[in-house]
């Protein structure tokens, strides 16, 4: 296995499944001649021509909506979005085309499509730049979320969402592009709605996607000095949640906790919380406890910025108060 | 009176009966629908075509049937014109298993794949970012299919419009846009909303070709659609055309349209597409009254059986809630009318495997891209 950025990872998977498929193209904002906002399709242009990897205009309602119709008669568009803040304006052709295009057509039509860029805080960007939207396409039938948080789940899943024959959003972590990790070389897909345990433990779970994974990680390290044994979940796909995993950790440990970026109300944890209180409620030792963003808009200065933001410590507290050891 | 015509009809009996056909079918059907809406057979949303038949007749006849077509929520016409099942759209508007897409989508949307007709959608403007799409789709298969794509004038001021418009240019996307000025969008005059009503002049920001026709005499859209859709099957890029039109019914079925006099209504009716093109070919002596009246008859029956089959066909089962959302691993996709009628269909959309397919052009040729940032003053 080869250590790659996650941003290579992405890259190695775009160029696998383009060389495997000419139907599959690149079109975003500044993927072309400038190799990417974030480097995801460096070296691309030269490898499969300016048909295949597409410098669009900032228009991002307008090349979103020309994906989505391109992937109607056959052909399977990856759509990059600089960020995911930008695709709020695209958001009517995700929304009311791609996700419903299957079921207003009465199963004539289907839309092979990946809408895929980074989200969460970008750091020091205040609040346009700054937003965990996943929650908001999870909400909606007819697509598919996914939020890798290592190298080897994002080539992996990328793979799979290419190939995929419904649409599917990757949210992508910002801050993450440049973290390394071991990649399989070759053909490694993971299947969209499973979930990994990326550490076993007895005590505890915590329940988390993309960025948030490596906070629960550094709570989980400090944590077993204590003598504390966490296992973390990486739900890696949001919609559809893998509710078997779900329920199996928290079987396992009887506690559960939920770390997301986003905001708490209508946040993915929410649900996941139900899940968790309607088919394990009589598993639990304490109730659920989420730790998400604060509920404010983020703020440019580092403090406030950190502030609003989980980490190992809030995290570390949140399983204390689960194990009833508050203020131990 | 279609002014200009020589008095040797250079068009055939066979187009000018075909076209007669399609109209007074639209013109039937939407009757029907009406009707049919006021007996609460039909409920939601419902956007007539009456008064605009012209614009779909026209252009059905100029470009091919494999050519792509989308449209916005007033689309129960086009297909229709394309030959649709008109019981199988009726169905569709009565929310019965029979329709296109099951009674899943209703007035507002008609799929009818097998006749390339890709919907019509819900949100203003939105088909004109799909439409560049499917244009793209072309292009990027080497394949001569245009695609024609139909929006009224209010969606000429959504985002959309302007962002496809310029890329549709850039790109030379084989894409016919056609805005059926039909005057208002909904209760509003587009002149009220619009700072250039005359919606074809926004093609020139873009460098598009841009045309308007009188959108209530079939003849001139057919001449120029048959112009438009050879200039743009040539690879010439897109052309945005203003079909000039009048729906003679409100909005939709829930709209009284106070904010027009009756007498405005009375004025567009004598402009009524269907008999001018009857008296035309009446005057070129190229059919008889009978003629008209034997078509008359023939559809009628076809509308009133198109009722009584959406009448018959049963609500979906309850299961259909739960299909049609996520495409399951080696599902295939549906084709209605063999779902319905039992028809073996075999003219489905089939696209070339990611193995043969060959991507041999170039968008955007390395010189073409250095020179413009030559211009820009780049260094490189």
């Amino acid at each position: 296995m080869a250590e790659l950025m996650y941003r290579e990872a992405l890259n190695q998977a775009l160029a696998e499944e383009m060389e495997r498929d000419a139907n599959v193209f690149l079109i975003g904002e500044e993927v072309g001649r400038y190799q990417g906002a974030f480097k995801v399709s460096q070296g691309l242009l030269d490898k499969f021509g300016s048909a295949r990897i597409i410098d669009a205009p900032i228009s991002e309602l307008g090349f979103t909506g020309l994906g989505v119709g391109a992937a109607m008669v056959g052909l399977r568009p990856v759509v990059e979005m600089m960020t995911w803040n930008f695709a709020i304006l695209a958001m009517d052709q995700i929304v009311n085309n791609a996700a419903k295009l299957r079921h207003m057509s009465g199963g004539q039509l289907r839309c092979p499509i990946v809408f895929r860029g980074p989200g969460g805080a970008g750091g020091r960007l205040s609040s346009q730049h700054s937003q965990a939207l996943e929650a908001n396409y999870a909400h909606f039938p007819g697509l598919k979320v996914i939020a890798p948080a290592t190298p080897a789940d994002a080539k992996g899943l990328l793979k799979a969402a290419i190939r995929d024959d419904n649409p599917v959003i990757m949210i992508e972590g910002e801050r993450l592009y440049a973290l390394k990790g071991e990649v399989p070389e070759g053909e490694h897909i993971v299947p969209i709605g499973k979930a990994d345990v990326k550490r076993e433990g007895k005590d505890v779970s915590i329940i988390t996607w993309s960025r948030m994974y490596y906070f629960v990680e550094e709570a989980a390290k400090q944590l077993e000095a204590e003598g504390i044994s966490v296992e973390i979940l990486d739900l890696r796909t949001l919609r559809p949640l893998d509710e078997e995993a779900i329920l199996a950790t928290v079987r396992k440990t009887n506690r559960a906790i939920v770390v997301e970026e986003g905001w708490p109300l209508a946040g993915v944890g929410a649900q996941v919380v139900d899940i968790i209180q309607s088919k394990a409620f009589d598993d639990l030792d304490a109730p659920v406890v989420r730790v998400t963003g604060l509920d404010v808009n983020m703020s440019y200065a580092a403090n406030l910025e950190n502030a609003i933001q989980p980490d190992a410590p809030k995290i570390i507290a949140a399983v204390k108060k689960v194990l009833y050891r508050e203020g131990a | 009176m279609f002014g200009g015509l020589a008095v040797a009809s250079k068009y055939s009996k066979d187009l000018l009966l075909t076209m007669y056909r399609k109209m007074y079918l639209m013109r039937r059907f939407e009757e029907r629908a009406g009707q049919q809406y006021g007996l609460g057979k039909i409920a939601g949303f419902c956007h007539l075509y009456i008064g605009q038949e012209a614009v779909a007749a026209g252009v059905e006849e100029a470009i091919r049937p494999d050519d792509y077509m989308l449209s916005g929520y007033r689309d129960h016409a086009q297909p229709l014109a394309r030959g649709s099942d008109a019981g199988m759209v009726m169905a569709e508007l009565f929310g019965r298993t029979g329709g296109y897409s099951k009674g899943k989508g209703g007035s507002m949307h008609i799929f009818d794949i097998e006749h390339h007709f890709y919907g019509g959608y819900g949100i203003v403007g939105a088909q004109i970012g799909l439409a560049a799409g499917m244009a793209f789709a072309s292009r990027y298969r080497n394949e001569d299919r245009i695609t024609v794509c139909y929006f009224g004038d209010a969606a000429a001021n959504q985002g959309i419009f302007h962002e496809t418009l310029n890329m549709a240019v850039k790109w030379k996307l084989p894409v016919l846009y056609i805005c059926e000025n039909n005057r208002y969008g909904m209760g509003t005059a587009i002149a009220r909303v619009a700072a250039v009503p005359e919606i074809h002049k926004r093609g020139e920001g873009y460098g598009m070709r841009h045309e308007a026709v009188d959108g209530m005499d079939v003849l001139k859209m057919y001449e120029a659609v048959k112009d438009a859709a050879a200039y743009i099957r040539a690879g010439n890029g897109p052309v945005l055309m203003e079909a000039n039109t009048y729906r003679f019914r409100g909005h939709s079925m829930a709209d009284p349209a106070t904010y027009r006099t009756k007498q405005e209504v009375e004025d567009e009716r004598k402009n009524d597409p269907i008999p001018r093109l009857k008296d035309y070919t009446l005057k070129q002596k190229l059919a008889k009254e009978e003629e008209f009246d034997a078509i008359d008859e023939e559809v009628k029956a076809q509308v009133d059986a198109a009722v009584k089959f959406a009448d018959e066909s049963p609500e979906p089962d309850l299961s259909e809630l739960w299909k049609d959302t996520i495409v399951e691993e080696g599902e295939e996709d549906v084709r209605p009318r063999e779902r319905v009628l039992g028809v073996k269909v075999t003219k489905w959309p089939k696209y070339p495997s990611g193995q043969e397919l060959k991507v041999t052009w170039d968008l955007e040729p390395r010189e073409q891209a250095e020179k413009a940032d030559k211009a820009a003053g780049l260094k490189r």
